[in-house]
Order: structure tokens, then sequence, then C-alpha cells
């Protein structure tokens, strides 16, 4: 038996839900992640020591063990400390604080990066340092860093496939349903792949034009 | 000793980094609408100096008197963080690599800190922008972003930032020192432009024709001591010290 995919059009239907879920959840994930890994670096750099420490310890935590362990410790372990999610929110709380971590990263070196004149020019005008930080120091600095944290928001997408575990209707899910249908496994799981190839380009797209618009105050 | 006559004043500024003494008590008073050039090798403190007057680099000992009030207050951290906040909107400050705001353009480098400190409304932030633009020449680049301007374009629009706060005084750190030698007149004229207006001025600076023509008087400092110190026609014609002589010589040389 070969491939036939004659069989993909009576199921399109669950797999572009399926599409959606996933689109919903990475992109509420890349802004979680995004702003998180803004929060996490200002933290890691300029936070107190009190913040700091148990900062540290939940970084290692999201940096040293697997995505998917983390997703069953936000879904099935805090319910039993009373924390009871939905799974896609679940799902994207995991994901975006797994990589905020990441970003925090990248975005940590890029604000040491600047340069240290920015800072004092800002203060020499009287900002305060919180202030320099986010209108002169922070944009500039994700500025430089958004080609790499593109980079982490298409692994972010490919990622997101973890959150099937949990029983989120994504776009992985939606292929396993429609092959339990059908027993069609090669078909459903190529289909799910050209789709998330085609979500990839748009976040490419996407970041392309955040990109050229920046690169014009150059 | 607190009763302040001065309008700054500087009062046994001293400032060391571990054994290393880069200012040693020196003291230097500036009326309203003097402007004072402090000259110097490199090396001599003379931008430690300048740095320590809104505390952007903090004295070890000493006291910076701004009308009336002491910038270098000895408070708790957060009331001095607002102290010094509030006092560095009133002076105003030029460095030697402009360091504009890359992501604004020079009406967003100009209006920034008096939007956010003194909420004006977006019609009075257009009106200072333009004002203060025009006022260096640089109307026509209102809407450019730094990259698109020359040094000494980038040096205008740095000097119309600080004015905007309306600063009583106004320091220049080697203002001129990173430009191509064409462009450095055009950042000259606008500061004679300040000087006529009686501005405040203390200006680093290793250009001694401009110091002559437009200071009251001249500071030359070495190894963190003020050597001499008096009108630039005695300063620079008929210095007294030797190290001054010496300072004037190699340099003017060099320069010629």
């Amino acid at each position: 038996m070969g491939l036939d995919f004659t069989v993909v059009p009576a199921h399109i239907d669950i797999i572009l839900l399926g599409c959606l879920w996933t689109i919903a959840i990475a992109v509420a994930a890349a802004v979680l992640s995004f702003f998180g890994g803004i929060v996490f670096a200002v933290i890691a750099l300029y936070g107190p020591w009190i913040i700091r420490l148990p900062f540290r310890l939940l970084e290692w935590v999201f940096m040293g063990t697997p995505l998917l362990l983390q997703l069953f410790l936000i879904y099935f372990g805090l319910v039993q400390i009373g924390i009871d999610l939905p799974a896609f929110v679940a799902g994207i709380i995991g994901l975006g604080l797994h990589f905020a971590v990441y970003n925090s990263e990248l975005i940590q070196t890029a604000i040491l990066s600047v340069d240290k004149g920015q800072m004092e020019a800002a203060r020499t005008v009287g900002l305060s340092r919180g202030q320099a930080l986010r209108k002169v120091v922070i944009p500039q600095a994700v500025r430089d860093v958004i080609p790499p944290i593109g980079n982490n928001m298409i692994a972010l997408l490919k990622d997101s496939a973890l959150v099937s575990v949990i029983g989120v209707s994504e776009l992985t899910l939606s292929a396993q349903r429609a092959i339990g249908a059908t027993y069609r496994p090669f078909e459903f799981y190529l289909v799910a792949a050209a789709f998330y190839y085609v979500i990839n380009l748009g976040m490419e797209w996407v970041q392309r034009r955040i990109e050229r618009r920046i690169s014009i105050s150059r | 000793m607190t009763d302040q006559s001065h309008f700054v004043e500087i009062r046994h500024a001293q400032k060391s980094y571990g054994t290393l003494e880069v200012l040693k008590d020196i003291s230097l008073n500036v009326e309203r609408g003097q402007i004072v050039a402090i000259i110097g090798p490199s090396g001599s403190g003379k931008s430690t100096l300048l740095r320590a007057i809104n505390d952007l680099d903090s004295l070890t000992g000493g006291e910076v008197w701004l009308d009336g009030v002491q910038v270098n207050k000895d408070l708790p951290h957060r009331q001095y963080e607002k102290h010094i906040n509030a006092m560095r909107q009133d002076i105003g400050m030029v460095f030697q690599h402009f360091n504009l705001f890359p992501h604004l353009t020079a009406r967003e480098n100009v209006v920034m800190a008096p939007k956010m400190l003194k909420g004006l409304s977006k019609e009075a932030a257009d009106k200072l922008a333009e004002e203060q633009l025009e006022k260096v020449g640089m109307l026509d680049r209102i809407d450019y972003y730094p990259s698109r301007l020359s040094g000494g374009q980038k040096q205008r629009v740095a000097i119309a930032r600080a004015l905007a706060m309306k600063p009583k005084l106004m320091l220049f750190d080697e203002a001129t020192s990173a430009l191509d030698p064409e462009l450095v007149d055009e950042v000259n004229m606008v500061m004679k432009k300040l000087a006529e207006e009686h501005m405040t001025m203390i200006i680093v600076t290793h250009e001694m024709d401009f110091a002559a023509s437009v200071c009251d008087r001249v500071l030359f400092m070495d190894q963190g001591v003020v050597v001499e110190e008096g009108p630039p026609e005695i300063v620079f014609r008929k210095p007294t010290k030797d190290r001054t002589r010496e300072f004037l010589r190699k340099h003017l040389a060099g320069v010629a």
C-alpha cells in the first residue's frame, strides 16, 4: 500500500483546527517568553539578591530539565497544590517560561553590550536608572537580539508539539486523532509536518518585517 | 562653611581609585554666566573633575554646590537617587562621543526627558524640539535618526538634548575631540552662541584657540591638581608655571 493522500481532505477540518491551536499557543507563549525574557534579564542583572537567588534556582530548573517534565509539573503537579490550570494555559506557561529563560540569557548579554555612554547620557538628563533602562538601554538591547530570539521562537514553535501530551488538541495531537480514524500515519504526519513548515515560514516573515522596521532607525 | 556665595562651587574635591589619586584637593568657583575651560594632558583628572560635578563619577571627598544646593549630598541611597536625578535636570552635559540615543530621531532625543520628567503635552514637546533644534541649526533634520547624521550634526543634536531640560549649567566633556577637523567649527559656533546667551559653562577641551576666544577663565590641570588658573590671555600668553609652559609648547607644536 503506497501513499494515499485522498484520505486527507475528509479530515482536513481537524488538522486545520489543530493548526489554529498550535498558532495560538505558539504566539501566546512567544509573547510571554519575550516579555518574560526582558523581565528575567533585568532581575538577573539588577535585582536585589533576595529576588535574584530564588530566581537563579528557577532559571536552573527551566534550563536544566526537560521541557516535557516541566509541562507535566505545571499541568499535573500544580493541581496537587490547588492550582488547576486548563491544559492549553499550562502549555502556554510552560513553553513561555522555558523560552523566557533562554531569551533572558540573550537579552542579558545584549544589555551589557549597550554602550555605557547611553546610560550615562540618559542619567545626565535626569532619568532614574529604571527609566533609563526602560527607555534607552532595553530598547537597544532588544533590537540587537531580535534575530537570535527569532531562532528561539522557531524552536518554540516546534517544541509546542510537546503540549499534545497534556491533551491540547494542537497540530500533532490532531494528526494523531486523524490517524486513529484512518490508520494512515505516514500521510497525516507528513501533512502535519507541512503545516509546521508553513507556520514557520509565517513566523520568519514576521521576524523579517520586524528586523526591517528596526533597521530603518540604524 | 555652609553659606554659599558662588554659583558653582567645588570644595576640596578629592577622588581616588584605591591608592591612585586622580583628584587631589581641588577647589573651583564659577559665577553665573561665566565660562571656564579646563585644559591639561590626558590623565590629568580634568574629565573626572567635570564628571564629578553631576556625580557621574562620585568624589571620595569634598563637596559640589550648584546655586545654593549641594549636589553630592550625604543622603540614604533612595533619597539620594531622587535628589541627584532632580539636580541633574539642572546640569546639561555633552559628551565626546555624543551618546545620542540611536533608536530615537533627533526630535525624540531632544524631548524624551522633558516629556517623561516634566509631563509635556505633545504640542509642547513638538514646540520644544523645534525651538531647541533650531537653536543648533538642526531643524531641517528633526526627524532623522542619528545614524544619518554627521558627527558635527550629532553633537549639535546632543547639545539641543541637553538644553531642552533648561539647565542652569552646561558641562562639555571634549565635545569636539571626536570630530573630523572640518566639523569642529559648527559645534564651536553653537557653543559660542550659548556663551553670548550667558549660559554658565564648564568646558574640558583640547582646543586652545576656542578656549582663548570664549572663556573667562582657564584652568590648567596636571596629575590631579590645578597647576595654574587665570584669564586666558595670562594662562596662554604668559603662563607662570613651567608645567603649563611645557604643556602649551608641546600642544601647540602638535597642533601646528
